[in-house]
């Protein structure tokens, strides 16, 4: 039987790392564009400001860009430690994008960010934005692959479980790369990812500009934050990733779960602006709708239904029921490969074998399940709804809130108010910390609303974990934690400083600055 | 499409030209950071040395990033049977890896003898211990390690970290460690202002007969250690599976394989390679130095596989579940796609890498370095 305990401190420590990685992410794709628009300027009308800028910002890309790597490693080689047998089902699908991800994307941007730093001496400048392009380009590939590879966890296409080898293997690649959900969710991530840059480089600027310095610098890159950042709040509420909700009983479960919707409603279904999910009634309170809006998102129709989290838990039941006949026949197969009986069972019923997985959390055996268990596993396929729903709605809620503080920062940008409105200022200032919060919380709700699934049908979280012992999963959960702790300090104390000196403190205006890392000092 | 057989032995090759890959480039970062401690005289040194790789080495770890990537894609079985398995001895050099990212970046952007002594402190670390861990895990692999399938070929794995510090691993272990170090100093060599140059050169000499006799007795050593031998005819090109076939232990890794006369030859010309660096770095020929130890680096590593071949990680608690080339592999169809995508994409990376490197060529400058602290 599964130890509950390696598996609860194994996903522990797979949130924590990954939530933390996911600090650094989407701001190195959304400041890399900002080096790049900047830099471009540069080499177009040969201001040396517009250089100043793209160095200055450059300064705190590297030091976001160290960590967002140092935190990357991990990610890669958490599957195998903590999710061996994880890796193992799946790997013949989930490896590749992992593996073209770091030959397309992650040495592409790794090889030129280095020549970014020391290239301004030994580079043309076009040269050197040739050099910047390739960096973005490289980080954005990267979250294009890596996407490609969680797009297939929430809707595994392309691919079939294969009994002699007991795994999942790919059938068409085509289909896993140009999987739907992995599309929208690139769309989706990324510009969260330039949201975020954009607001990073608007707060530190209208803290300049607050503060009566650099203001030339500052309100150029408040302007190009202004521009970059409207573009992209539009993109990332609109191409938000619903769409992807539609398809697949677990993808309609998540949505079910994030709207707290328990019964199918008639087409075209409302969505719940705000409300009181109540996990035992299986009712939602004060629960205030806007009709067919929620029936036009997720279908774009206004004829289809919407499943509600009801009628999905009796098709997951049936679900468990099909799964357990198609580990039955595994088990006859496994003694007799040849026998054509059981292999016809197992072609016939293979989609649901991972539901008959499910019961392994409790019963080591899933042919010896009761009615209760069955009914038990069914249940386990409901995420925690009110985390969802909750989730969902302030990272909405954000979302507009960047629409229209961007919107507001481009009209005062395009009428030359930036630096007049001090109350804007301090608001653009205060924002800072939302563009994370609504990253977090966007991950909470596709990764934890992914829940029990590792693999949505395919293989439950809980059977994924390694062979390890939960005091070495605790142990080394305690040291991410700790040594995680300690990054995040050194980060804080390094931006801010850099952030204080501002282009300014650092002699830009005055005489020829040095940028590589290891000599940038002001001592 | 190629057939199943022909797959496996690419990518059996491919995987020890991305270690290889790996130990060759990112292999001088870490050997280099062996020395931030001991070889610079201050701080303008200090820096010096590491900006010989600075701008290069985000670039080579990625080559230990595409060595997990391609593993996994490649042999499921074996990323998810070697990272579980050495759990924390992987933790460790993970740890290591995340320190110096952070070190690298951060180290000289305060001002301190404390705040850089101290990062200087992690960065060696970060240097030391994957160097030293690599070989001990690969010492480890020879010697069997305790993993065992279920028929859901769910693996156990029996074993700690403390079970991993087996005299012949250690070995191992030192082997690699000295033979970064060597390689690390060779880049020095080419890469530093004279002074600093100088002073690597004679390190130099050290760390490659260190290495040449730690290799030579590790080889002596193994030969005297029983190796896994696989009994039934090989299952080439069947579906993997590692509980079909039946393996035994016995006679020596050298005389079981068919391989195992190419690791010896390899060996003889690794050692050959050190000792022409230490020469040649003495004589004024830096580059055809690194050369030398850049081959050194290489046949090391590929004479392991060549030794164990076909075995990957051989199981000490139940020889049956050792995976082997012939069971451990992704499915052909993907093996043929990775190999598509390796085949376009890698010659890509190769090049620019190359540019990069030819943009940044020439000794650092001491004196450029000392001027930009004038600027503040």
């Amino acid at each position: 039987m599964i130890n509950e305990l390696v598996v609860d401190l194994s996903r522990a420590q797979f949130a924590a790392t990954a939530l933390y990685h996911f600090l650094f992410v989407p701001l190195t794709l959304g400041l890399v564009w900002m080096l790049v628009i900047m830099e471009t300027v540069y080499v177009m009308t040969g201001r040396e400001i517009w250089k100043r800028m793209t160095q200055f910002w450059g300064v705190l890309f590297g030091i976001n860009f160290a960590m967002g790597v140092a935190t990357g490693l991990t990610m890669e080689f958490q599957f195998g430690t903590n999710w061996a047998y994880y890796s193992h089902y799946v790997g013949d699908i989930f490896g590749t994008p992992l593996a073209i991800e770091g030959l397309m994307a992650f040495f592409l941007e790794s090889t030129f960010v280095g020549l970014f730093f020391f290239g301004w001496d030994r580079l043309t400048p076009v040269k050197h934005l040739i050099v910047t392009v390739l960096v973005a380009i490289g980080s954005n590939l990267s979250a294009l692959w890596i996407l490609i590879a969680n797009g297939w966890m929430q809707y595994p296409v392309g691919s079939v479980f294969n009994f002699e080898t007991m795994r999942m293997e790919v059938t068409s690649f085509a289909d896993v790369m140009f999987n739907p959900v992995a599309q929208a969710k690139f769309v989706h991530t990324v510009s969260a990812g330039y949201v975020t840059g954009s607001m990073f480089v608007m707060s530190i600027s209208a803290w300049f500009l607050l503060r009566g310095r650099n203001v030339a610098f500052a309100k150029r890159s408040m302007t190009v934050a202004a521009s970059f950042g409207l573009a992209s709040a539009l993109s990332v509420v609109v191409l938000g990733d619903e769409s992807g909700y539609a398809l697949g009983d677990n993808q309609r479960m998540k949505l079910a779960a994030m709207e707290a919707m328990w019964e199918t409603e008639p087409p075209p279904a409302s969505f719940t602006v705000f409300g009181w999910p109540d996990v035992e009634q299986r009712k939602t309170h004060f629960a205030v709708h806007i009709p067919w809006m929620m029936g036009i998102i997720a279908t774009r129709s206004i004829d289809k239904p919407l499943a509600g989290i009801n009628d999905l838990e009796k098709t997951a039941e049936k679900n468990v029921r099909r799964g357990m006949q198609a580990y039955d026949a595994l088990q006859k197969l496994q003694k007799d490969p040849k026998d054509a009986a059981a292999k016809q069972v197992l072609d016939h019923n293979v989609d649901a074998l991972g539901y008959a997985l499910l019961l392994k959390r409790w019963i080591d055996d899933p042919l010896k399940a009761t009615d209760a268990d069955i009914k038990r596993a069914a249940t386990s396929t409901i995420p925690n709804v009110p985390v969802l729903f909750w989730s969902f709605r302030v990272m909405v809620a954000c979302g507009f809130y960047f629409i229209a503080l961007f919107a507001l920062a481009f009209w005062y940008a395009s009428r030359r108010e930036l630096d007049k409105r001090a109350w804007f200022l301090r608001l653009a200032l205060y924002s800072l910390p939302l563009p994370w919060v609504a990253a977090e919380l966007g991950w909470i709700v596709a990764e934890y609303g992914r829940q029990p699934w590792a693999i949505d049908g395919v293989l439950p979280t809980a059977l994924g974990v390694s062979s390890v012992s939960a005091a070495q999963v605790a142990t080394s959960l305690a040291g991410f934690v700790v040594f995680y702790t300690a990054l995040l300090v050194v980060d804080v104390i390094m931006m801010r400083k850099y952030i204080k000196l501002g282009p300014d403190g650092l002699g830009m205006w005055r005489s020829k600055p040095v940028m590589p890392p290891s000599t940038a000092t002001a001592d | 499409m190629l057939d199943y057989e022909t797959l496996r032995i690419i990518w059996w090759l491919l995987l020890g030209v991305v270690i290889a890959g790996f130990a060759m480039t990112d292999g001088y970062d870490l050997g280099a950071l062996i020395f931030l401690r001991v070889l610079p005289r201050d701080d303008d040194e200090r820096i010096a040395l590491i900006q010989t790789f600075e701008p290069m080495w985000e670039g080579h770890q990625v080559w230990f990033v595409l060595g997990g990537g391609a593993t996994f894609a490649a042999w499921p079985l074996l990323y998810a049977a070697s990272f579980s398995g050495f759990y924390f001895a992987m933790l460790l050099v993970l740890l290591a890896l995340i320190v110096r990212p952070v070190g690298l970046s951060v180290r000289a952007k305060m001002p301190g003898e404390r705040w850089r002594a101290t990062w200087d402190g992690l960065l060696t670390f970060s240097g030391v211990v994957p160097s030293l861990l690599f070989g001990v895990a690969l010492g480890n692999l020879f010697l069997g390690v305790p993993l065992r399938y279920d028929n859901m070929l769910r693996m156990t794995y029996d074993g700690g970290l403390i079970g991993l510090l087996r005299p012949f691993a250690l070995v191992c272990g030192l082997v690699s460690l000295s033979m970064l170090a060597m390689h690390g100093l060779a880049w020095i060599v080419a890469k530093a202002h004279d002074e600093l140059a100088t002073r690597a050169a004679r390190w130099l000499t050290w760390a490659a007969v260190a290495y040449a006799a730690l290799y030579a007795l590790a080889g002596l050593w193994l030969a005297n250690i029983p190796g896994f031998r696989l009994d039934s005819a090989p299952a080439a090109d069947l579906p993997s599976h590692p509980l079909g076939k039946t393996v035994s232990i016995g006679g020596t890794w050298f005389a079981n394989g068919p391989l195992g006369k190419w690791a010896i030859a390899m060996g003889i010309v690794a050692i050959v390679a050190a000792l022409a660096c230490a020469f040649l770095a003495r004589r004024g020929r830096p580059w055809l130095a690194f050369a030398a130890s850049s081959v050194a680096v290489k046949l090391t590593v590929l004479s392991v596989g060549f030794a164990m071949f076909p075995f990957l990680m051989p199981s000490s608690l139940d020889p049956k579940s050792s995976l082997t080339v012939w069971d451990a592999s992704s499915s052909r169809h993907t093996l043929f796609l990775m190999l598509f995508a390796t085949a376009v994409l890698l010659p890509i990376v190769l090049l620019y890498t190359a540019w990069v490197f030819r943009v940044m060529r020439g000794r650092v400058s001491i004196e450029h370095i000392k001027q930009s602290h004038g600027i503040h």
